[in-house]
């Protein structure tokens, strides 16, 4: 299925491979990793952001089309919605039906609250179900949460908030034993020890897998605990507006049904915002590995009613995507390939870099390399190899099915063979590092009774994120959110509900002298030929 | 580009689209603006089930529109839901023995043999050979066999004997990680000293640190061979 030039630069790979092997290429000095960052992480090109000019984050940039959305005007301005009428009435109401959503839903119902789950596609289209490689957690004698904190601390650049950061890597190991309780089928061998691999900037081997399904393996769990407790779920609904009451808490949402355009309200003591990411905004025109539902709406919700962001301006494009055939382009191609001992080689066969470099690191290094002439033509742009056929050389024939047998699946749709033929790879959106800004408890400063979880959230994993610890803080984040906004909800009382916040934003927007088209959150990208 | 067109009839209306593009982004192409059938677009969620015959031939195919390339004279209809059959259980009440799928899915002992739930397969696994262990209560070898199911419903649509295979496979899942699989004594202790504040000091202690010295102690860590 490859060119014949792309068959030209394979021989050079295969040539290289064997003196290549046993080897390790040096990491990266500190002083490396920023020059390189500086000249080709996407982040750094001015051209790929503009200033936000009102709200809480006023002058402060974000990506172009992220600013867009922020600079337009909600779907319910002019429209006359009768918050008197209430279609749903609960103590807890999750927006977006992914593994934040879902772990929180969970945790709620447990805690006895009425909760429910609205959802714009359904219950499990998320990035959770795409996550392949796995989920950290240092719960072996060799590692500790102390080196789980400076590991990630240090790979998302200090820019970490201390306090959130502590959750994460204090929590990692009972969230693992939570899913392994609801019966997620992790890599153990015989005597039950957790299969652990590196991941990119990690120092222990605590990289949890489930074969390369992992996200998928937790989602369908966790899914299936949520309707095993008839939690209602409604899908093909999306959260579109936030409600707030008279005392300025969050007090509800004004939801839309997808299918048929009507307008519902929802009436809640406490919202949980666990809306994920936003790949599907193609941010400098890169493809992602992100599900098609991507659109960082909740940002916009909570933005719109005063919450503030966190590092919106850093974004983490996966260093391997797919990059050839075009039929999948942006696919994600698992970390857990390089995990299991694939090298990064440029199109002469020479690995220019240490495979498990930190994303941003690794993603920058291949940016550079197509730059600089050393990729390899692909239709859609170019790409580095990532020498597969390496795997089954180190630990045996057959690793390859037995532990990525969905990258193995996805190639061999396309006449590819991973075991023979190493792939050619390019970054890939992947993950909004940013977020709306919350403190420890997983709580909005700005409003209250309105919480946030998962990718959603800005300033977990500062300015870049490990692999792995994105699996991790939604379960970890999740089910906080779900046990605090079902303990907060017996103390709220709700004052008279309003949509005050809309007109007022449409009002500074007016006075700000942005005339942006279009309304936000955009819910789904605009991919059919007559809206593009 | 015009060479590469190839017709295709979605719904049984025809279009001409490029025969580069899979089946979904090619409804895009002609126009179609996806709420139901759409979901990771990458292979994992199973949102996108599909059913296809090429024109002039017999055969019914099955597939994810995301994962499947666009043929000339392909008949296509998505299969956006279908009612396969969830039962549900408290995951802390059952065990896991062969009772439980004789009374959560009895309907596996209804299964003629027919083979079709496993040619149906989108993701080319054994299925009536898992729901085979089902009945025989080896839920080990059930979960095992079925794991990689992206829970497309494919198999359940073909199936005389109604049978919802995926919500079967999840079960012998569930039951495998939660019962079967060797408990991870590592694990248990680790959640034991946390929750005796084992680390409360040491995370204190490094939260406070300056960045100057945790760019140093990151910069100088040592890293597992």
């Amino acid at each position: 299925m490859f060119t014949e030039t792309m068959m030209e630069s394979i021989k050079k790979v295969e040539a290289t491979r064997a003196a290549r092997m046993g080897t390790e290429p040096r990491r990266m000095t500190a002083e490396e990793k920023s020059e390189l960052l500086k000249a080709y992480h996407p982040d750094y090109r001015p051209e790929g952001f503009k200033e936000i000019q009102i709200g809480p984050n006023k002058g402060q940039k974000a990506p172009v089309e992220l600013t867009d959305l922020i600079h337009s005007n909600s779907r319910l301005l002019g429209e006359n919605i009768d918050l008197s009428k209430i279609d749903y009435d609960v103590d807890v109401l999750v927006i977006g039906g992914g593994g934040a959503g879902s772990s929180a839903a969970i945790e709620a119902h447990e805690a006895g609250a009425n909760v429910m789950i609205v959802t714009k596609l359904r219950i499990g289209d998320a990035n959770t179900m795409m996550a392949e490689g796995g989920i950290q957690a240092a719960d072996k004698e060799n590692d500790s949460p102390v080196q789980h904190y400076l590991d990630a601390f240090g790979g998302g650049h200090f820019a970490a908030r201390p306090e959130l950061l502590r959750r994460l890597v204090m929590e990692a190991p009972d969230a693992i034993r939570w899913l392994n309780e609801l019966g997620v089928m992790f890599d153990k061998d015989e005597d039950g020890r957790m299969v652990t691999t590196h991941g990119g900037g990690t120092s222990r081997k605590r990289m949890h897998a489930c074969k390369d399904y992992s996200g998928a393996e937790i989602m369908r769990t966790v899914r299936d605990e949520v309707l095993n407790r008839k939690i209602p779920v409604v899908e093909f609904t999306s959260a579109v507006e936030l409600i707030k009451d008279d005392k300025g808490q969050v007090a509800g949402a004004v939801l839309l049904n997808m299918e048929t355009g009507d307008y519902m309200v929802a009436k809640a003591k406490t919202v949980i915002i666990a809306t994920g990411g936003a790949g599907r905004l193609h941010y400098q025109n890169f493809p992602t590995s992100n599900h098609y539902g991507a659109t960082a709406d909740g940002l916009i919700l909570g933005y719109r009613a005063g919450a503030p962001l966190l590092y919106q301006d850093t974004i983490q494009y996966h260093p391997t995507g797919v990059a050839y055939p075009s039929q999948i382009f942006g696919a994600l191609v698992t970390e857990k390939v390089r995990s299991i001992g694939a090298m990064l080689v440029n199109k002469d066969g020479e690995a220019y870099a240490h495979p498990l470099e930190t994303r941003d690191v690794s993603a920058s290094a291949i940016i550079r390399e197509c730059a600089n002439g050393k990729g390899v033509d692909t239709p859609l742009g170019s790409g580095v190899w990532l020498d597969t056929p390496m795997i089954e050389q180190i630990h045996g024939e057959g690793t390859i099915e037995k532990r990525i047998p969905a990258m193995l699946r996805m190639y061999l749709n396309y006449g590819i063979d991973m075991r023979k033929v190493p792939i050619l790879v390019y970054p890939t959106l992947h993950y909004q590092n940013g977020g709306l800004e919350i403190g420890g408890e997983g709580f909005t400063k700005a409003i209250p009774n309105l919480l946030v979880a998962g990718e959603a959230v800005g300033g977990i994993h500062g300015r870049n994120r490990l692999m792995g610890n994105s699996l991790l803080d939604i379960i970890v984040f999740g089910r906080n959110a779900g046990k605090a906004a079902a303990a907060k909800a017996k103390e709220v009382t709700l004052g008279k509900m309003n949509l005050d916040h809309i007109t007022a934003y449409a009002e500074e927007l007016k006075k700000a002298g942005i005339t942006q088209e279009g309304v936000s959150p955009l819910l789904l990208p605009k991919y059919a030929c007559h809206e593009r | 580009m015009e060479n590469n067109m190839v017709n295709v009839y979605f719904f049984g209306k025809k279009y001409s689209v490029p025969g580069d593009l899979t089946i979904m982004t090619a409804m895009e192409y002609a126009g179609y603006t996806l709420t139901r059938g759409c979901g990771c677009r990458h292979g994992f969620c199973g949102a996108c089930a599909t059913i296809y015959r090429i024109k002039g031939k017999n055969e019914l195919k099955t597939c994810l529109a995301c994962q499947t390339q666009v043929q000339e004279g392909m008949y296509v209809a998505s299969i956006p839901f279908f009612p396969t059959d969830k039962r549900t259980y408290d995951i802390n009440e059952i065990k896991a023995d062969q009772r439980v799928m004789m009374e959560l899915y009895p309907e596996i002992y209804a299964c003629i043999g027919c083979n079709a739930c496993t040619k149906a397969c989108t993701q080319s696994l054994n299925v009536m050979q898992y729901i085979a262990y089902a009945q025989r209560g080896e839920l080990e070898k059930c979960a095992e066999e079925s794991f990689d199911c992206v829970g497309c419903g494919c198999c359940s649509v073909r199936c005389p004997a109604g049978i919802s295979h995926p919500m079967v496979g999840l079960l012998a899942r569930r039951l495998t990680g939660k019962y079967i699989a060797p408990e991870t004594k590592h694990l248990k202790n680790r959640v034991a000293e946390i929750n005796a504040g084992a680390y409360d000091e040491l995370i204190e202690a490094i939260m406070q640190k300056p960045i100057t010295e945790m760019q140093e102690l990151y910069n100088n860590r040592d890293i597992e061979k």
